[in-house]
């Protein structure tokens, strides 16, 4: 396993990614939520760059007593990777399908150190 | 100051508005009435809450919607109008709202440079094009409106892109709300560059079976140049607005206004009356056709005398149609997929397409990818059926042409 330096930590705000080439491998390096995941930007539909895209919550049905409709609302604790080309959606912390967990972005392990922040390939 | 007599709306010769100047006059009469010795109650006023939306969509309460709210936006076009632009789905596919900041050359069309960029990556050589809000100019209820419009756009879409780039083609947009205008566009842009066909918006809630457009298809089958139908969807069909949700929408509408179409098609006998001309349908997906197959063959069975001019059997007729690719079902399920290919004859009749850049694009590796076909069945459903029912001259990819030459350097 190789160890890839990423960027400063100061260099990748919270909410942003940078991807990095390593290996002949495209990886995501995703900062969310005060923490770090790393894939590998490539969707398993169509080979789309799945961490160039947005971050967004699992959207929510709110259905209340008796089975009524009340609305809808954010899941803030279950953020996504969206994949900009058709919207696949993938959990930020496994990289599975939201819909069928055989679908999975290739995960790398991320780590910060002195400052610098490092992807494990 | 001064106005430009007559075009001061489209060429405004001042760059501010103001609301008491332009009502000058009024106050004038408000002084000659000596309005300021009684109350004036205006019981009904407006002002344009659309400038203040992105303020109102904060009070949404409902996160998801306030979401939607601020991304589409309250103009025309916005969350409330019949379509909006829900189907971008809140900005997950970047390439919507991203599009306009793409930076291109003046020297040539945009139009041009974004088709060549994108055919470029995917490697596809030659497209036909269509367009994309102007595909559901069919439900204007003006129908002179929609007339306008199509021949606005295919007189500009021939004189500025295809006359310019031989990789570029297109199946014509049809008027079908005014049988005697379909002949006359198809007369009068039958032979210009690149024009590959005609194409009937699915949308439109006109029996394909009219005895008004048996001219333009014996036009057409006289010229050689295939009938698409271009599926679509919309919200105003009285089964579509019963659904609450895009994907809804999508998913039946896509199909249900070709099935409809293809049916009233095969039933009249059309294939029996125009044998040559060739039909191709749009943007349905592939599921649908075993379906309506089965469909209409079970039926055609104990009613035969509802479809007399049929001389076989419905799916008989439908094997010998053409059909796009795209949305192709991926489903799980790959011998679903390789029954759907083997009942349509896909190797012959199926066209690839792309639909880019809509949210549900196909690369053409969706073809290249199956297991099941040979590849010549590959390359014919990516390129081979197209030349062959269009007729085309075939223009590469410049990339592709460098490419080779390079491999025939090397090969030496
Ligand atoms: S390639 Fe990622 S969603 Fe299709």
């Amino acid at each position: 396993m190789s160890e890839c330096y990423v960027c400063k930590v100061e260099e990748l705000a919270d909410g942003d990614v940078r991807i990095v080439k390593e290996s002949g491998i495209e990886i995501g390096v995703i900062h969310q939520g005060g923490a770090y995941y790393a894939y590998q930007n490539l969707c398993p539909h169509q080979g789309g760059p799945a961490c160039e895209g947005l971050r967004l919550p699992q959207v929510v049905d709110v259905i209340g007593e008796g089975g009524l409709f009340v609305g809808q609302r954010f899941d803030e604790a279950d953020m996504h990777i969206v994949c900009p080309w058709h919207g696949y959606e993938y959990h930020l912390t496994s990289g599975e399908h939201v819909c069928n967990a055989a679908l999975k972005l290739r995960k790398f392990e991320v780590s910060t150190r002195d400052g610098g922040i490092y992807v494990h390939v | 100051m001064t106005f430009t007599a007559g075009s001061h709306l489209f060429e405004p010769s001042r760059a501010d508005f103001d609301s008491e100047q332009h009502l000058a006059n009024a106050r004038q009469q408000a002084f000659a009435r000596n309005y300021q010795d009684f109350l004036i109650v205006d019981v009904d006023s407006h002002h344009y809450e659309t400038e203040a939306f992105q303020e109102i969509a904060n009070y949404i309460e409902d996160p998801v919607l306030r979401m939607e709210a601020k991304y589409q936006g309250m103009a025309r076009g916005g969350i409330t109008s019949i379509d909006g632009s829900y189907q971008e789905m809140t900005g997950r596919v970047t390439r919507y709202p991203m599009r306009r900041r793409e930076a291109t050359p003046p020297t040539i069309h945009r139009d041009i440079t974004l088709m060549r960029r994108w055919m470029d990556s995917m490697g596809v050589d030659m497209a036909c094009m269509f367009p994309t809000p102007m595909l559901n100019i069919a439900t204007c209820p003006r129908a002179e409106v929609e007339t306008a419009l199509a021949r606005a756009y295919n007189r500009w879409l021939c004189d500025n892109v295809l006359s310019e780039e031989p990789r570029l083609t297109s199946m014509l947009y049809l008027p079908f709300n005014e049988p005697e205008a379909c002949l006359k566009m198809v007369e009068e842009f039958g032979d210009r560059k690149g024009v590959i066909g005609f194409m009937v918006t699915a949308t439109h809630y006109k029996a394909n079976n009219d005895n008004a457009y048996m001219s333009t298809y014996a036009a057409l089958q006289e010229r050689g140049l295939p009938l698409g139908f271009h599926a679509a969807y919309t919200w105003s069909d009285r089964s579509t607005a019963l659904m609450n949700r895009f994907i809804s929408v999508h998913a039946l509408g896509f199909v249900w206004h070709n099935m409809v179409h293809m049916t009233n098609w095969i039933v009249n006998g059309m294939p029996e009356r125009f044998p040559r001309l060739k039909t191709l349908w749009i943007e349905s997906g592939l599921a649908w056709v075993p379906f309506l197959m089965q469909r209409l063959d079970n039926e055609f069975m104990m009613r035969s005398s509802d479809a007399p001019l049929l001389k076989r059997k419905p799916s008989d007729y439908m094997r010998e149609m053409f059909f796009t690719s795209q949305p192709m079902e991926m489903v799980d399920n790959r011998e679903a997929l390789a029954l759907t290919f083997k009942m349509m004859n896909a190797e012959s009749q199926l066209l690839y397409s792309s639909d880019y850049p809509h949210w549900d694009m196909d690369l053409p590796s969706t073809i290249y990818d199956l297991p099941f076909l040979s590849e010549d069945g590959k390359r014919s459903i990516l390129g081979g059926n197209a030349e062959r029912l269009f007729k085309l001259t075939p223009a590469y990819a410049p990339w592709k042409l460098e490419r080779r030459a390079a491999q025939a350097v090397a090969a030496q």
